[in-house]
């Protein structure tokens, strides 16, 4: 990819102290680039570590380890004027419309509330911002002074979108941002998205566990396992010639609307939970249910590796 | 067409709530039915009225809802004209659903393996062990891991997964004629998703129970009916095997629905695929065809009066729909042109 790279992080590593039980490894060493323009979608099952990961590329949470790089800067030795800066850059839409939205602000407040911490569009330009903002995510403006209840969950969303815009960000980290909505809702909020990466040059960190939604928008997928990437390709090479067993588990486990190709599919039921992240043994993540796991894969665990040109998978058995 | 030999069956159904801005039509005359040992889907988007139709046939419609017209049979029973007392036992006994989120349909305080038996302890005269040693023969049914030590377990100590599966032993226990699921995988992963259908397509077979299945997954339903209902704003717009539905729908909401879901086996542009637009409100119901205002291929007669039923290559396979009228013909074959470049 010619593009430069924005934002990299290497080696990520988040964990959470729960006392009396021990120690919770919710990203587990996590090396991923994002470049300019791109969206990369991050896929994975409840507790894999996709928030976590989202939350800390925000600087929501500190990482304990490894580090993440703002056009080759370390973030963690950014001065204050660099934090702030880097602070509008990256924005973030989360999942819960309902939650995240102040019910107590009228929406312009909401919308312009970054304006006004970094100094944008002082003066009578906010007010004109704000409605330009509410225009571009499809919404006028007579909603400008309408509190978060008078409005549906595709709206809230849309308002979500309008309020990581208002700063002109180069990233945004869109963590399950349709998973609340109505299927037909979460077309037009998907198109939404797609419409203002192309006019804006926006690049994505689009966490879902959608794996049919995301292969739409994504120039390359992430499939993460328990704090882990397992596999990254680019998003067509992905479902052609995945090459984890895990990715394998979670394509073959959805369901298509096509009845005859269900009756004749082959599906990999893996079996039991996705083990608990809480004191994290050594060996591959996924040995527990792998179907090909061997002795090796339970002492060691499997470096990410390139198998193929741009196709990465961290399997003893891969490539 | 023998009634009699349904197993379940709803005619005209109508069902409103009377709410202070006013009566709100949630289910506005349908008509189905299910046979033993079969599943069924009701599908549309929320709001469509099919959460509200199987609470009223299982008797759980509450105040200000209130059944405005039609019938329902069970065997040969008239479940609207039956008392408390009677809908009790059938409740949990013969008729039994399961729900979206297992945690909050499952007491926090009380341990897994009690309320699975719960159900059967009040329906059979059976002492404590008897009852435990059901639910444990239930446990390894639904493949429950260490059963002997989770049935001790409180719900909190159990995946989301695991939580669902204690709701379909608690819903299976007492070997249910029937069994409503009400978007029973929405809330889970998919690998989670993928072992609880497959547990309740095995559980049809090994206890013979038959299934409503409520979800807007076509995927889900894919899997797991052998007919389905498409319902759009308090009417059945649509009703066929499996295979009508997905490969021969007749009905512009059908196949808008059928269109908007992501595939995952095909190559797709970065364009999403939805019906625009939003549904009709149930306070004041249009007068024509519900889909009129939102359909592409409407015309005067959509928004003037109710379309029929008419049926299609076989007796089961319906729909409401002026397009399928003689005097349409022109307009179907356009319609039809259009679909036919989309694909």
């Amino acid at each position: 990819m010619s593009r430069p790279v924005l934002l990299e992080t290497k080696n990520l590593r988040k964990t959470f102290e729960i006392k009396g039980r021990g120690v919770l490894t919710a990203v587990n060493g996590v090396s991923i680039s994002l470049h300019e323009g791109e969206t990369l979608g991050m896929v994975g099952e409840s507790g894999c570590g996709k928030t976590t990961l989202g939350r800390t590329i925000v600087k929501l949470y500190r990482p304990d380890a490894g580090q993440i790089l703002y056009r080759g800067q370390d973030i963690s030795r950014f001065s204050r004027a660099e934090n702030l800066r880097y602070r509008k850059d990256v924005q973030m839409i989360y999942q819960d419309p309902y939650a995240s939205l102040d019910p107590l602000s009228v929406v312009s407040t909401s919308i312009a509330e970054g304006l006004d911490i970094h100094g944008l569009y002082p003066g009578k330009a906010r007010r004109e911002r704000v409605l330009e903002l509410l225009q571009m995510v499809g919404l006028n403006k007579e909603h400008a002074n309408r509190f978060p209840h008078e409005f549906s969950g595709g709206q809230r969303q849309r308002i979500g979108i309008a309020r990581a815009l208002a700063v002109e960000p180069k990233l945004i980290v869109c963590d399950e941002p349709i998973s609340a909505l109505d299927v037909s809702i979460q077309a037009q909020v998907m198109n939404l998205l797609v419409r203002l990466q192309r006019d804006m040059g926006l690049s994505y960190l689009f966490i879902t566990h959608d794996l049919s939604m995301v292969r739409a928008i994504s120039d390359r997928i992430a499939v993460m396992y328990l704090g882990s990437i397992v596999e990254l390709a680019p998003a067509a090479t992905l479902y052609k010639e995945h090459c984890h067993p895990y990715t394998e588990a979670l394509l073959s486990a959805i369901p298509l609307p096509d009845p005859d190709a269900e009756a004749s599919r082959r599906r990999i039921l893996l079996k039991g939970d996705i083990p608990s992240p809480v004191n994290l043994g050594p060996g591959c993540p996924f040995a527990s249910r792998c179907p090909h796991a061997r002795p090796i894969c339970r002492e060691q665990r499997p470096e990410l590796r390139e198998v193929s040109s741009e196709h990465f998978a961290a399997c003893h058995e891969a490539g | 067409m023998e009634t009699s030999s349904h197993l379940l069956e709803v005619n005209d159904l109508a069902v409103s709530f009377f709410t202070y801005a006013g009566e709100v039509q949630a289910v506005r005359g349908i008509s189905w039915y299910l046979n033993k040992n079969e599943t069924i889907a009701l599908v549309g988007e929320s709001g469509c009225g099919k959460s509200v139709t199987i609470q009223t046939v299982m008797g759980l419609l509450q105040s200000p809802g209130r059944v405005t017209g039609g019938s329902v049979r069970f065997e040969e029973r008239d479940m609207l004209g039956l008392s408390a007392k009677e809908l009790r036992q059938l409740q949990g006994n013969h008729m039994t659903m399961i729900f979206q989120d297992p945690l909050s349909y499952l007491n926090p305080t009380m341990r897994v393996g009690e309320q699975i038996a719960e159900s059967y302890r009040l329906h059979h005269k059976v002492s404590r062990s008897e009852a435990e040693a059901r639910v444990l023969d239930m446990m390894h049914l639904i493949s429950f891991p260490e059963p002997e030590r989770n049935m001790y377990a409180y719900p909190h100590q159990l995946s989301g997964g695991m939580r669902q599966r204690i709701m379909v032993a608690m819903a299976l226990i007492c070997n249910p004629q029937v069994l409503f699921a009400d978007e029973p995988t929405t809330a889970l992963d998919v690998t989670i998703q993928a072992q609880i259908i497959e547990l309740m397509n095995s559980l049809k077979e090994k206890l013979n129970t038959a299934i409503v299945l409520i979800t807007h997954d076509l995927g889900v339903v894919a899997n797991m009916a052998q007919r389905i209902y498409v319902m759009y704003a308090g009417k059945i717009v649509e009703r066929g095997s499996a295979k009508d539905i997905f490969y021969r729908p007749k009905h512009p909401y059908t196949w808008g629905l059928l269109a908007s879901v992501p595939r995952l086996d095909a190559d797709q542009s970065r364009d999403f695929r939805y019906i625009p637009g939003t549904p009709p409100d149930l306070l004041n119901p249009p007068k024509g065809c519900p889909f009129a205002a939102r359909c592409r291929y409407a015309c005067r007669a959509c928004v003037s009066s109710i379309p029929e039923e008419m049926a299609f290559d076989s007796e089961d396979h319906r729909a409401s729909c002026w397009l399928y009228h003689p005097g349409a013909e022109a307009l179907l074959a356009a319609a039809e042109r259009e679909r036919g470049m989309q694909r």
